[in-house]
């Protein structure tokens, strides 16, 4: 099971998918700190 | 994945604390989630980018993987992620990244 409590995240978002904001907040809910974040746009 | 971004991940690895590490995706298709994963994992696919050759070995997870919905709490993943899951193709995105790893497993 995957544990993000104490880990360093690195969120690659994607303004056509998920944006990193969005994730970032998961990440954040569940424990993990947050050290490089981006949204991808490819248009 | 851009060259810019490549390059920041790459510093980011090299300076921290590489074993604490995890990465989450948004990509929205099944092909792009394999292309971002395969870079992270294994380098560079298309020799093109500072991580063209250096398998950075991290763990890649896409945030519509039921491990990552597990580890959020549940209202803030509904709140966060909810629809989302429903629009974008997430059994072929899960099945991308599972052969992803199967691959960077194999090299």
């Amino acid at each position: 099971m995957l544990d993000l409590k104490d880990k360093l995240v690195l969120v690659l978002g994607e303004r056509d998918g998920i944006p990193a904001p969005t994730i970032r907040a998961c990440a954040e809910a569940a424990g993990g700190q947050v050290v490089y974040d981006v949204t991808q746009c490819f248009v | 994945m851009d060259l810019e971004e490549q390059g920041a991940i790459l510093r980011l690895v090299e300076q921290g604390d590489r074993d604490r590490m995890v990465v989450l995706l948004g990509t929205p298709t099944a092909g792009s989630t394999t292309m971002v994963a395969l870079t992270l994992m294994q380098g560079d696919p298309s020799y093109a980018g500072p991580l063209a050759g250096v398998p950075l070995g991290l763990p890649v997870y896409h945030v519509l993987e039921d491990q990552v919905k597990n580890a959020v709490p549940e209202d803030v993943y509904d709140r966060e992620i909810g629809p989302m899951g429903l629009v974008l193709d997430a059994p072929a995105i899960v099945s991308a990244l599972a052969d992803a790893r199967g691959q960077a497993l194999q090299t």
